[in-house]
């Protein structure tokens, strides 16, 4: 445990500003930290230069290095962390750090500065950082002072892991980076003010524990806090809902929580929900929140949401309670401690499902389940991109594999047709649905994964928005693999033009697409391309066998559309299936039309 | 537009109601920007507002926020404040229990003969102390609540009403017991 012995050695020792900066994070466990340097931050390389303990990875763009420090974040549970310089290093990690704070991912930013003398001087590569970040973190600093640097840095980690995680910016000035002062290590101090509650409130856990008991419709719908919270909340999850029988469906974010083989699971609900979870959700009578925060794409219609059922809803985050729709039994709480004093609970009062009533409802389920509702036509001729993905499930799924995403048709199907088993391998932007995640998330993984199979499942459009990442991959041997569903469409855009504004494909087609094989060559990477159904089990076994980053470049269906869908305007008894596809655009009303 | 929409609609059933916030920070650069910028950023409206250190020791200031919503709006607005890092804590103080309300005005009145008399003689009945006086000005310290400034400013507008400064609401609970 060497990072352990220089931190306890560096405690109470002189040192600069910049070799706290390492200090700390090596106090802290942090073993990676991607960035790229600076005018402003190059005391800090100077530092890192010095070093062993913590490695840094070159990233190619400011953006690439906070996605890359979220799916390391992702993947491992831990915290994050990236090195940034002032100016327009801040403003380029600004988008990844409104896509952590969405997401509640765990980060910590350094972010250089000017020195302190001429900050509010227009001086050069200067902006005001934590006025920009102020929005799209869950807090920030500006250290003007290296007597506060080591509290700050500890206390940056703290906030960034604890109640609900997200990102933290530490900016340092150039000149606090060279002074020096007195180094301490992590104490176990209590902030004055930041006190996140873990415990959920015992009394309403057990309102809650008495509504499923007496339930005859139940639903669990569970999210990314579950995640969040950890291995231990996900063992409980599965643990309550095999106590109760009790169906579940999950948000985007909550994937991989409840086993995808598991009978009891619906698949996601929401926009491109199953029609099994929606009809569940909106025909329940208790519903059981857990880590979710009722989000736009998983209500639709709010007033036609769910309408006869009493909602208990678990969230350590206050503000997600009551913020779209109104619940019944809101437990403010870590998602792990409030799911052992349910489970303790249910056992404690003997509490049985009301096993007449949830056969019934179960019966219901599985004629919901029985419409196939991600049913697609099959071709010979063509890959559809359902099928790309099921392959790749296929052949992936006895793997030790993590799985990124970009943001849209492809991401879709990726969460409708990839059955995840475990948490943790599933990275995708899901609150701001960032285009351009997923191939820097990849690489993160990939440094924390080094042995595994991380893919991302890109879209051609999303996948060009941090393409020169391929580099960074490249360098650190990093063996991503890169799955492109081509359809040459940004697809999701196509799918809504061709359903709301009558086919009128403004700017959607990808004109002029790089040969991404010789786009890969170009990198040093492999490029390979499938265009036959026939060909594709081969072509994914050799990306597969690959020790190296591929772009795969997998022709698709241009004209698929992502179904089930929920139109705008509407309920989730309203949704639409792939084979009434022909009717969606009477389906949308002109009020719908307006919106996104 | 209705609520028949992906993005949900505002709900318009709810009234609104004004609520006095008062709020336990630590008094630290920038703390106030995270305050506006929520209210701001998230579209909540701020009717008044006070700040002022109040315990040197510890660094802690209060801040008096008056603002209106419905009451989703504001149970979101004392959340979505709780959740910032250096706030210690929210009351809201129009939900709390009896409170006192008030703030201080100095009103700035300009006239000669009757209206300058007039001036006066209202001033005195809404106990405002004069604290500036010149041969054709006066300027007016009041206290109370809002409505009883609001009252006051209306009566002095056609006696030669110049200018005014307010501080905003302060408010404190009644009785024995601190926030």
């Amino acid at each position: 445990m060497t990072k352990q012995t220089s931190g306890t050695e560096s405690h109470g020792r002189e040192m600069t500003g910049a070799e706290m900066v390492i200090a700390a994070l090596s106090d802290q466990g942090v073993q990676h930290i991607f960035g790229y340097p600076g005018g402003a931050v190059l005391p800090i390389y100077d530092a890192i230069f010095h070093q062993q303990q913590v490695q840094h990875i070159l990233v190619r763009h400011e953006q690439g290095a906070v996605h890359a420090a979220e799916g390391y974040a992702r993947s491992t549970g831990k915290v994050g962390c990236v090195l940034v310089t002032s100016g327009p290093g801040a403003t380029n990690a600004v988008t990844g750090l409104t896509d952590a704070l969405c997401d509640s991912i765990p980060l910590v930013v350094i972010t250089g500065q000017v020195p302190t003398h001429l900050i509010g001087n227009d001086a050069f590569q200067e902006c005001d950082t934590v006025g920009i970040t102020r929005p799209c973190t869950k807090h920030n600093y500006l250290v003007k002072s290296v007597d506060d640097l080591p509290r700050v840095l500890h206390e940056a980690f703290h906030i960034a892991s604890s109640g609900r995680p997200g990102p933290v910016v530490i900016d340092i000035p150039k000149d606090v980076q060279f002074a020096k002062g007195t180094y301490s290590k992590p104490s176990e101090f209590q902030h004055k003010g930041y006190k996140p509650r873990l415990k959920g409130d015992q009394n309403r856990i057990m309102q809650a524990v008495q509504l499923m008991a007496r339930a005859k419709r139940p639903v669990f719908y569970t999210g990314g806090g579950v995640i969040n919270s950890g291995p231990r909340a996900t063992a409980l999850l599965r643990e309550l809902a095999k106590l109760t029988g009790f169906p579940i469906t999950s948000t985007l974010m909550g994937l991989g929580a409840v086993q995808a083989s598991d009978p009891q699971w619906l698949g996601m609900l929401g926009m491109h929900g199953t029609w099994e979870a929606n009809w569940a959700m909106h025909d329940c009578d208790v519903m059981i929140c857990i880590g979710a925060r009722f989000d736009d794409r998983i209500t639709g219609r709010v007033d036609a949401f769910s309408p006869g059922s009493t909602k208990i809803h678990v969230d350590i985050d206050a503000s997600s309670i009551n913020k779209n729709i109104k619940v019944d039994v809101p437990i403010i709480g870590d998602c792990a401690h409030v799911l052992e004093d349910m489970i303790a609970l249910w056992r404690q009062t003997k509490s049985q499902p009301d096993q007449k009533a949830l056969g019934e409802w179960w019966k219901q389920i599985d004629k919901w389940r029985a419409r196939k509702s991600l049913a697609y036509k099959r071709s010979d001729a063509i890959i559809k991109p359902q099928y790309a993905i099921q392959r790749l499930y296929e052949l992936t799924k006895d793997r030790d594999t993590y799985i990124t995403t970009e943001v849209g048709q492809h991401q879709m199907w990726a969460a409708q047709f990839y059955g995840f088993q475990e948490p943790n391998r599933w990275m995708t932007s899901g609150g701001l649905g960032t285009m351009g995640y997923g191939l820097p998330a990849a690489i993160g993984v990939q440094m924390a994964h080094r042995q595994s199979l991380v893919i991302d499942i890109a879209g051609e459009a999303s996948v060009l928005m941090n393409m020169q990442e391929m580099s960074t991959a490249v360098q650190h041997r990093l063996p991503i693999k890169v799955f492109i569903l081509n359809n040459q469409y940004m697809g999701m855009v196509r799918q809504w033009q061709e359903l709301l504004h009558g086919g009128r494909y403004a700017e959607s087609y990808t004109h002029s697409l790089p040969d991404f094989v010789k786009l890969a060559e170009a990198y040093h990477a492999v490029g390979i391309r499938c265009e036959k159904p026939g060909d594709l089990d081969g072509a994914i076994k050799e990306m597969i066998n690959v020790n190296k980053p591929v772009l795969f470049d997998c022709v698709v269906d241009q004209a698929e559309n992502c179904f089930p869908m929920i139109p705008s305007g509407r309920a989730h008894n309203e949704m639409l299936l792939g084979d009434a596809a022909e009717s969606i655009e009477d389906a949308i009303t002109e009020e719908g039309k307006m919106l996104v | 537009m209705s609520s028949t929409s992906h993005y949900p609609a505002a709900i318009h059933s709810e009234r609104i109601e004004s609520h006095t916030l008062s709020v336990i920070v630590d008094n630290e650069p920038g703390v106030l920007a995270r305050v506006i910028g929520l209210f701001s950023g998230r579209g909540y409206n701020i009717d008044s507002l006070t700040v002022s250190e109040t315990e040197h020791e510890k660094h802690l200031s209060r801040i008096t926020i008056v603002t209106r919503g419905t009451p989703m709006v504001i149970e979101q607005i004392k959340n979505q404040l709780d959740r910032l890092v250096p706030i210690h804590r929210v009351v809201d103080v129009t939900l709390a229990g009896p409170s006192i309300q008030r703030e201080l005005a100095m009103v700035k009145v300009r006239g000669m003969g009757e209206p300058r008399v007039e001036a006066l003689r209202l001033a005195d009945a809404f106990r405002a102390r004069v604290i500036d006086a010149g041969p054709e000005s006066f300027i007016f310290e009041i206290t109370g609540a809002t409505e009883k400034i609001e009252q006051f400013i209306a009566l002095m507008l056609p006696l030669g009403l110049v200018e005014v400064s307010r501080t905003g609401v302060v408010a404190i609970a009644r009785g024995p017991e601190g926030m």
